[in-house]
């Protein structure tokens, strides 16, 4: 590494005797150099055109694949046109070299062709099928929790208490200040707007029984879903997930244990009890923070705003909140253990799987809530 | 079985790494205590040294992976603590690893994996960046046809060539070597000697290898280093180390999986 950058460049002398053109190579032919290397091999290309050509490696300093590869691609080359080059003095090494770097072609891999109007359709058709297989996979997979469910129901020594707990601990215990935090501030907000649009009507008391039933029936849920699908649904991909990977669902199977009793059953167990304690606790904490908007913006003293919430709030409407976290809980544990069963071989696709699981959990949530709000609005909770 | 080369003798080689009084450790565990080791051009020093005793934790002291706490290390005559961000780019386009569970991104082809340091490295026209590929996918042996493929749809030793086809894309002078036949059968493991040889010959690669293969050592190895107790128990050719009467070397060498080694080999 101690010489000068001037004796490292590739350099050729070329000289012509009658039909023969010698090129004499010195310095460093390599990789570092591969601009100017396949430089100077055009010109000897060039100038070695209708003539036998010789390649004195004499003065060659160092030759690595890359300086061997053009060289001996170009004598290729020109033997293709009909021409003769040599190599002559070329050291032992560089020989073996030589012959080791010996110019062959690499076919290219034939591209096919499509038109684009077909790869959309192909796209399409693929995203509904894909829709549809999603959803039947979903169905079966429900079957086969709630049958493990019967089977440790039946046999309770099979029931792993730890894992749960452990799961519980990740799941709710942990996500408590991020889900108290997010839901204080959406019923801040929440309250200050009421409160800013209620008042042209002279109806600012009236923001309290907004409050009360918009986050009891609908927001409380719906945040708390939303954050556990993003933080434990995406954990669960990625754990699953990475287990797949490595053959440690295999390990199980071989070892006679069910991964859906081991890994899944718990954690989806967790999430179903997790998931409405972390709805009350959400709810409870928009209810704080609408409470205190509307004291700062509206002068509802606390007195108040508790007198009308007791009257504008039954049981039920605490219920319809309460009844759905199950459900939502469901479907993020089923999305995400389907989504890290899937994942394949590279770390490029765990990545999507973890992706795709938040995604599709979230939508789902936000679905179901829709579907909920038809169910009760029909029977008339 | 491959032919062995004569030992070259020590005089007159330069020294292409060199470890003085390196010590590493974690916490309150020392694993390396002291250790002097000599690497020559041109050689292929085989590591040996029970597990748990700090072989992969060497080679991760050179390579800078893991921080040492006193001693130096010089690779190519320079001190590897010694040099600036640009320098140490430098050096590393003078050694290759292959890490022992080949460590391919799993994302890209072989094609492009093995690209990743040239493009990273060298300024190189499209098209000598895939024949430069190929050619390096080819001199370790797998099929064009695996240049396409994922490193999840290759076979553990595929997985190895590719690694090491890798390893090798910038030319290195020095190449790493971490347990390279763990995992493959015999004859694989055999074959995969035979290529470290061919490819050291024909690109005067100076090679490290870690391993744990007696065919290795005996068959492809010019020295060899055993680690014991955080320092080089013993170095020197295949014979020096038959000789030796350190009682783990002995084990180790003339231990029934030795012994039937030595049989089949001799």
């Amino acid at each position: 590494m101690a010489q000068s950058t001037l004796a490292q460049e590739p350099e050729v002398t070329i000289e012509r005797a009658g039909n023969k053109v010698t090129a004499a190579l010195a310095g460093y032919w390599t990789a570092e150099h591969a601009r100017k290397v396949e430089a100077l091999v055009g010109e000897i290309a060039a100038e070695a055109d209708r003539s036998n050509l010789i390649l004195d490696l004499k003065g060659v300093k160092r030759l690595d694949t890359l300086g061997a590869w053009v060289l001996d691609r170009t004598r290729h080359e020109l033997g293709e046109k009909g021409l003769a080059s040599d190599f002559v003095n070329a050291s032992q090494e560089q020989h073996i070299l030589l012959n080791e770097v010996a110019y062959r072609g690499f076919q290219e891999q034939p591209q096919v062709r499509r038109s684009r109007f077909v790869d959309f359709l192909v796209d399409v058709g693929q995203t509904v099928t894909g829709a549809g297989s999603d959803l039947v996979r979903g169905v079966a997979f429900l079957g086969e929790l709630v049958s493990a469910f019967i089977r440790v129901v039946l046999n309770p020594r099979r029931f792993r208490g730890t894992a749960v707990i452990n799961q519980l601990e990740q799941i709710a215990y942990r996500g408590v200040p991020i889900i108290v935090l997010i839901s204080f501030l959406v019923g801040a907000i929440v309250a200050q707007q009421g409160i800013f649009q209620l008042v042209k009507f002279g109806a600012t008391p009236f923001v309290v029984d907004l409050i009360g039933i918009l986050v009891m029936r609908e927001l409380g849920v719906l945040l708390t879903s939303i954050m556990v699908a993003g933080r434990s649904g995406s954990a669960f991909t990625a754990e699953i997930g990475s287990m797949k990977m490595r053959e440690e669902i295999d390990a199980l199977r071989v070892m006679g244990l069910d991964p859906i009793e081991v890994l899944i059953l718990p954690r989806i167990l967790a999430l179903i009890i997790g998931l409405p304690l972390l709805t009350f606790i959400a709810s409870i904490a928009a209810l704080l923070g609408g409470g205190v908007t509307a004291w700062i913006y509206g002068d509802i003293s606390p007195d108040v705003f508790l007198t009308r919430l007791k009257a504008s709030i039954a049981f039920n409407t605490f219920m319809v909140g309460i009844i759905k976290a199950p459900f939502m809980a469901m479907i993020i544990g089923i999305i995400a253990t389907l989504e890290g069963l899937a994942v394949q071989g590279s770390a490029e696709s765990l990545g999507r799987h973890v992706t795709s699981s938040v995604v599709k959990a979230i939508f789902m949530v936000i679905v179901l809530d829709g579907l909920f709000a038809m169910f009760f609005a029909a029977i008339r909770y | 079985m491959l032919e062995r080369r004569p030992p070259v003798s020590t005089q007159d080689r330069d020294v292409i790494i060199r470890v003085r009084g390196v010590e590493v450790g974690f916490g309150d565990r020392t694993i390396l205590k002291g250790l002097d080791l000599d690497v020559y051009r041109g050689e292929i020093l085989g590591f040996v040294g029970a597990s748990g005793q700090g072989k992969s934790v060497l080679t991760r002291a050179i390579l800078g992976l893991v921080p040492k706490r006193a001693g130096t290390i010089e690779v190519l005559g320079e001190n590897l603590d010694g040099l600036s961000p640009s320098e140490r780019r430098m050096m590393e386009r003078h050694w290759g690893v292959l890490f022992q569970q080949g460590a391919l991104f799993s994302a890209l082809t072989v094609k492009q994996n093995v690209q990743v340091p040239m493009r990273e490295h060298l300024n190189l026209s499209e098209r000598l960046l895939d024949e430069l590929a190929m050619l390096k996918i080819e001199m370790v042996g797998l099929n064009p046809d695996a240049a396409d493929k994922l490193p999840s749809e290759l076979s553990g030793g595929m997985i190895k060539r590719a690694a090491l086809a890798r390893a090798l894309a910038l030319d290195p002078d020095i190449v790493f070597l971490d347990e390279p036949t763990s995992g493959l059968d015999p004859i694989g493991a055999g074959d995969f000697d035979e290529l470290i040889a061919t490819l050291q010959r024909t690109l005067g690669l100076t090679v490290f290898m870690v391993t744990h293969d007696l065919d290795s050592l005996y068959t492809v190895c010019d020295r060899i280093a055993a680690l014991g107790d955080g320092k080089i128990l013993a170095e020197g050719t295949i014979e020096a180390m038959l000789a030796s009467d350190h009682p783990w070397l002995r084990s180790y060498f003339h231990g029934k999986r030795a012994r039937s080694v030595m049989a089949g080999g001799a």
